[in-house]
């Protein structure tokens, strides 16, 4: 049977190169880089290494990047540790509905501690506006965190607009680019932002390579107390070989960013044609342009996501949902529904991201496959019998 | 190890029973598709017995096992016998279900119960225990809105 991996959201394989980068940080390169003999030099000319090409891929300096183990981490040390640093100046914070749960979750435990948080709405297309985000500003906002893409439908969001409205005297400006770093062109200057939160394993890098990137001269408390490495900021041995494979991943996005681009945008499209026109009562979810390549989601009427997963892995497939039983808590996608998707819609919900490995073959393989499955369940489906009923009048 | 067992996977992918009965004797629906779940039970009695049972499902794999599962205990069975079927019958002849998903075999064992309640009351037939009671609020499957 032919497989077919579209869940490159949930892991992305690692390329050869950046295993074989890696591999002697797993033997004989062992030492701790803090460490003033050899074996310590061997590990901190890597760390050193590393830090300048994933600030290269993002447009800053090597010494703005701070090394987490996860886009999670850079998130939560990012609305945490700048809001904290500036608690003095106000404890106003603003974020976007449709943030990952660590920006999210980072800010109620804000609230928690006295900050108040006001969320942003998205239009129809998962759009942050910029005038929404304008309305939010008050005298006491310190920090605002816009996510640059999002995880879910691939929206792009106008970061660097949003941080021109705001200005240079405004608050804080962090964005999520855990989900475009290495997918698309991520300007730290360009977008204008004050921090920037990246994750290898979303371009083809090792799990527990990721960073926060924060420009010089912005303040952030650290979230783990601990010793001096990463400036004190995130204290913690360093893991070289993720650290080393984030590098080595950002590295080879970098250089294969346009390339990739646009075959993997190419090939969205014609996965998006062709389930668009061939799946009765589907919508596409996210905005048709302004989303990552790799992107493909939608909403398919009448049925449930988790079952759709299910028959489609029968066939080879892997995708992703964002439906109330694929999640662990049972609840609906908190995109969908902040983009005015209704519950029961959301329930049909349907993620395919494309990434290195993904040809046409593919392609054609789902756009065949899918239908299928979809005809499968809506047969069983008693919310498809009654919308006939009712057609039918 | 596979979110669910092979049984459940069996059924899944091989559902028994599916579809509607024209003329159904009773019909009960249960659930809600804004809450991930709805299943509609159909039921054809004859001399006390479940002559027939199909059924229409929404929602996840363990919803869709459970459907079938629960037609196959009840199917050629007296009405009484099928009211005796439990949740946790279901869920143990499914060889076990993801704790995050045993409110999908209440929904079965409920969907039943009100497809006979409803046979029983548009006969007039008077069943102790079934059609003197009050139906339960739709189980405690956390649908928030």
């Amino acid at each position: 049977m032919r497989k077919v991996y579209m869940d490159n959201v949930a892991a992305t394989p690692l390329l050869p190169e950046v295993r074989e980068a890696m591999l002697p940080f797993l033997g004989e390169v062992f030492g701790n880089p803090q460490s003033l003999h050899a074996w310590g030099d061997g590990a901190r000319d890597a760390l050193d290494q590393a830090r300048e090409q994933v600030a290269s891929l993002i447009g800053g300096t090597a010494e703005e990047i701070i090394f987490t183990s996860s886009g999670t981490e850079a998130n939560n040390m990012a609305v945490k540790g700048m809001a904290r640093a500036k608690a003095d100046k106000g404890k106003h914070i603003v974020i976007s509905a449709i943030e990952h749960f660590s920006v999210l979750n980072s800010a109620r435990t804000l609230q928690k501690e006295g900050f108040e948080v006001s969320i942003v709405p998205v239009d129809g297309f998962g759009v942050v506006n910029p005038d929404e985000v304008l309305k939010h500003i008050r005298n006491d906002t310190i920090l605002v965190s816009i996510m640059h893409a999002n995880g879910e439908v691939g929206t792009i969001e106008p970061v660097a607009e949003i941080a021109s409205r705001l200005g240079k005297d405004g608050p804080v400006l962090h964005t999520d680019a855990v989900a475009s770093s290495g997918n698309i062109a991520v300007d730290v200057k360009e977008l204008g932002v004050h921090a920037l939160s990246l994750a290898g394993n979303q371009f083809n890098g090792p799990r527990g390579g990721a960073a926060l990137w924060v420009k010089r001269g912005v303040r952030m408390l650290p979230v783990l107390d601990g010793g001096i490495q990463e400036g004190g900021r995130r204290p913690g041995t360093e893991d070289v070989p993720a650290i080393v494979g984030l590098g080595k991943a950002a590295e080879m996005a970098a250089k294969a960013l346009t390339a990739r681009m646009q075959r993997l945008s190419a090939l969205r499209n014609s996965l998006i044609a062709g389930v668009l026109g061939k799946v009765e009562h589907s919508i596409l979810t996210g905005h048709p342009r302004q989303r990552l390549p790799g992107y493909a989601s939608f909403c398919i009427k009448f049925i449930e996501g988790e079952s759709i997963l299910m028959l489609l892995s029968s066939h080879g497939i892997a995708a992703a949902s964002g439906s109330a039983c694929t999640s662990r808590a049972l609840k609906a996608s908190h995109v969908l529904l902040a983009m005015g998707v209704n519950h029961e819609v959301a329930q049909g919900s349907m993620l395919f991201t494309l990434g290195v490995d993904t040809n046409q073959e593919d392609v054609d393989y789902v756009v065949e496959k899918l239908p299928q499955v979809v005809d499968r369940l809506r047969q069983m489906s008693p919310v498809y019998s009654k919308f006939l009923k009712e057609q039918r009048g | 190890m596979p979110v669910y067992s092979e049984k459940v996977m069996q059924h899944f992918m091989n559902p028994h029973n599916v579809g509607e009965i024209e003329d159904a004797d009773g019909v009960g629906e249960i659930g809600n598709p804004v809450c991930g779940d709805m299943m509609t039970f159909y039921i054809k009695v004859k001399d006390n017995r479940l002559e027939d049972v199909k059924y229409k499902t929404f929602g996840c794999g363990a919803a869709i096992a459970v459907s079938s599962m629960v037609s196959d205990m009840v199917k050629g069975k007296t009405l009484q016998e099928a009211l005796t079927v439990t949740p946790a019958m279901v869920a143990k002849e499914l060889e076990g279900l993801p704790k995050n998903k045993l409110h999908c075999s209440n929904l079965g064992a409920q969907a039943l119960r009100k497809a006979i309640k409803n046979y029983a009351l548009s006969n007039k037939i008077d069943m102790p225990g079934l059609t003197d009671t009050e139906e339960p609020e739709e189980d405690e499957h956390a649908c928030e809105t």
